[in-house]
C-alpha cells in the first residue's frame, strides 16, 4: 500500500462517517419528539454535512485524479464507501439514535483531539475546526444518555435495549487495520488501541451516570471501514442520496 | 401568508378597550402585562399560533428532500434552512405563551385540527425545482406579509418577525438560486422548474387567503395593527414582483390571463380556485392526510422521550435537595 493509497483511504473514512452519519440524522427532520431536538437533530445533521465536505475535499486533492467531494459523495457505490459499521445502523427510535450518536461522538472527540497533532497540517487543520463542533454533539448526545437512562422505567429499558444493540459496531472504532497502522506511523492519525482507554473511562462515566450496564462482550463486527462488507442498509442510503447525480448525470445543481 | 383566515374577535366600547384603541392609534406597542381585549388575544393567539403550526408542518415538504439534496452544499442549505424554520416557530410559540396560552395546548390543538396552518404545506415536493420553487415563490409570499408585521402592535410578534424576517430573506434567495441552476440547466432541470412553477403557481397566490370582499375577519384584525394590509393587496404586490422573476428565469406562469396594466400600475391575473382552496383548508389537500400523520406520529412516538427527560429532571431537583 502507497502512502497516498493509505491517506486517501483515511480521509475517506473521516468523511464517509459524517457523511453517512449526517444523512441518517438528517432522516429526523420534522419528526423528533420536541421542536429543541428537531433543531438540535438539524444543527448535527449540518455540522457533519459540513465536516464531510473537509475530509472528502482533502481526499479528492489527495486522489489527484481531479474528483470534487460531491463526486466522491455521490458517485461510488458501497463497496467504495469506507464509513464504520456504526455510522449506517438505523436510527430507530429517538434513544436508539441517541445511543448511536453518542458512541460515535465519543469516539470522533477522541480522535479529532490526537488528530490536532497529526504531522499533516490540513488534518490537524480540519481536526481543529471539527473538534469545536463534536464537543458540542458529545455533550448533548452524552447528557441525553444520561437523562433517558436515568428517566423512567420505559426510557431505561429502550436505552438498554439500543446499547446493547449497538454495542458490537463499537469494536471496529478501535481496531487498527493497514491504513491505520500506516496513519499511525506516518504520524497522520493516532494509534487507534490507544484511543481506547480515554474511551472506556469517558463512556464508562455517562453510561454509569445513565444507570445502564455496558453489555459484557468484547465482539465486534468488521466489514465498514476497510469496506469489505457493509451492512445491507448502505445500499439503500445510497439509493436516496444519490439518486439524483445518478439519474441526471453531469447536470450541474 | 402563514396566517390564513384568522377569526377576528370583536372589540367593546369599555373605557379600557378605547384607550387601548389610542394606544394602538399612536403607534405604541403592546407588551404582555399590559391590559388587552380579551378579543385582542384570543385573535393573536390563533394568529400566532397558527403561524407557529405552519413553520413546524412547514418542516415535512422540505425535509422530504433533504435525503435527496443533489450536492453537499444543496444539503447543508436545506438543513440550515429547515433549521431555522423550527427555530421560527419556537419562537412563534414562545411568543404566543406570553399570551397566557403554553406551547402544549398550541400543539394538542394543531393535532386534533382544531388549529390550521397555511394551505401551501399541503401540497406536496415531488421534484427537487420544488426546492427552488418553495423558497421562491412560498417563502417570497411569507415575506410580503411579514415584513409589514415587524411593525405589528403586539411587541414579542413585531420582535419576532424582525429576526424572522433575516432569514427569509436568505431562504428566499437560496430558493431563487436553485430556480436558476434548474432554469439555466439541462432540458430535464428546466422541465422540472417548469412543471414546480405550474403546479405550486396558484398554491402560492392562494397563501394570502380570499380575497377581501369576502374576508369577514379583516377589518378589526387591521384596526388593532395585528394584520398589516389587505389580503388582495399584498397578493398584488407578490404578483408584480414574482413575474419578471419569472420571466427573467424564461420560466412561463400559469395563467393566460395574465397581462400587465399601465393603468394600474401592475398585473391583472386570474384568481385561484377558491372551492380548491376551501377543500384544503376541510383537510381535503393532497397532503393533509399525510402531514397530520406524520405530526401526530412524532408526537406519540416521542411521549416516552419527554416524559424520561421530565423523570430524569425531576430527579435530578430531588437529589440537589438533598444534599444542600
Amino acid at each position: 500500500m502507497t502512502d497516498t493509497t493509505a491517506y486517501f483511504e483515511f480521509l475517506c473514512r473521516m468523511g464517509d462517517n459524517t457523511l453517512v452519519l449526517g444523512h441518517r440524522v438528517s432522516e429526523w427532520c420534522g419528526h423528533a419528539p420536541i421542536l429543541e431536538e428537531d433543531i438540535a437533530l438539524a444543527n448535527t445533521a449540518l455540522d457533519m454535512i459540513g465536516q464531510t465536505q473537509m475530509w472528502l475535499g482533502l481526499a479528492g486533492e489527495v486522489e489527484g485524479e481531479g474528483r470534487s467531494a460531491d463526486d466522491i459523495a455521490m458517485l461510488r457505490d458501497a463497496w467504495d464507501f469506507r464509513n464504520c459499521l456504526l455510522c449506517e445502523q438505523p436510527n430507530g427510535d429517538f434513544g436508539q439514535t441517541m445511543m448511536r450518536q453518542f458512541l460515535f461522538d465519543a469516539w470522533h472527540l477522541a480522535m479529532l483531539t490526537e488528530l490536532q497533532n497529526s504531522s499533516e497540517q490540513r488534518v490537524a487543520e480540519i481536526a481543529a475546526k471539527a473538534i469545536k463542533e463534536v464537543q458540542y454533539h458529545v455533550e448533548r448526545s452524552g447528557d441525553t444518555v444520561i437523562a433517558l437512562g436515568d428517566g423512567t422505567a420505559q426510557s431505561h429499558e429502550r436505552m438498554q435495549k439500543a446499547l446493547n444493540l449497538l454495542w458490537p459496531y463499537v469494536g471496529e472504532l478501535f481496531t487498527p487495520d493497514a491504513v491505520d497502522t500506516a496513519m499511525a506511523e506516518a504520524g497522520i492519525a493516532p494509534d487507534l488501541t490507544k484511543l481506547r482507554v480515554g474511551f472506556d473511562t469517558h463512556i464508562g462515566q455517562v453510561l454509569s451516570e445513565a444507570t445502564l450496564a455496558i453489555p459484557d462482550s468484547n465482539f465486534a463486527h468488521q466489514g465498514g471501514k476497510s469496506g469489505f462488507q457493509h451492512s445491507e442498509h448502505l445500499g439503500h442510503i445510497l439509493t436516496q442520496m444519490q439518486w439524483l447525480q445518478r439519474a441526471y448525470p453531469g447536470a450541474s445543481w | 401568508m402563514y396566517a390564513q383566515m384568522v377569526k377576528s374577535e370583536s372589540t367593546d366600547e369599555s373605557a379600557e378597550a378605547i384607550a387601548f384603541q389610542a394606544r394602538i392609534d399612536a403607534g405604541e406597542k403592546i407588551e404582555p402585562k399590559d391590559w388587552m381585549p380579551a378579543g385582542y388575544r384570543k385573535t393573536l393567539i390563533r394568529q400566532m399560533g397558527q403561524h407557529a403550526h405552519s413553520e413546524i408542518v412547514g418542516q415535512l415538504p422540505e425535509g422530504n428532500w433533504i435525503t435527496r439534496a443533489p450536492t453537499l452544499e444543496r444539503k447543508a442549505i436545506l438543513l440550515a434552512k429547515v433549521q431555522d424554520e423550527a427555530g421560527h416557530g419556537l419562537y412563534l410559540y414562545c411568543g404566543a405563551e406570553t399570551l397566557g396560552v403554553t406551547r402544549d395546548e398550541l400543539t394538542e390543538m394543531l393535532l386534533d385540527g382544531r388549529m390550521k396552518y397555511s394551505s401551501i404545506f399541503n401540497y406536496p415536493t415531488l421534484t427537487w425545482a420544488d426546492m427552488g420553487a418553495v423558497g421562491w415563490l412560498v417563502d417570497g409570499a411569507a415575506i410580503m406579509n411579514q415584513v409589514p408585521l415587524q411593525r405589528t402592535s403586539y411587541g414579542p410578534y413585531a420582535r419576532a418577525m424582525v429576526r424572522i424576517c433575516k432569514e427569509e430573506s436568505f431562504h428566499q434567495r437560496q430558493g431563487y438560486d436553485i430556480m436558476m441552476k434548474m432554469a439555466n440547466g439541462t432540458p430535464a432541470q428546466k422541465k422540472m422548474a417548469q412543471d414546480a412553477l405550474n403546479r405550486l403557481w396558484f398554491p402560492s397566490l392562494m397563501m394570502f387567503g380570499p380575497s377581501d370582499a369576502e374576508s369577514t375577519h379583516s377589518e378589526q384584525s387591521m384596526k388593532w395593527k395585528i394584520k398589516m394590509n389587505t389580503n388582495d393587496e399584498l397578493r398584488q404586490k407578490f404578483v408584480d414582483q414574482t413575474v419578471p422573476q419569472a420571466e427573467y428565469l424564461g420560466l412561463t406562469v400559469p395563467d393566460k390571463t395574465l397581462k400587465w396594466n399601465d393603468e394600474k400600475g401592475g398585473y391583472d391575473f386570474a384568481e385561484p380556485n377558491w372551492d380548491e382552496f376551501f377543500e384544503v383548508l376541510k383537510g381535503n389537500g393532497p397532503c393533509n392526510t399525510e402531514r397530520l400523520a406524520a405530526r401526530n406520529k412524532a408526537w406519540d412516538d416521542g411521549k416516552w422521550v419527554r416524559d424520561g427527560m421530565m423523570a430524569h429532571a425531576e430527579k435530578r431537583k430531588i437529589r440537589k435537595v438533598a444534599a444542600e
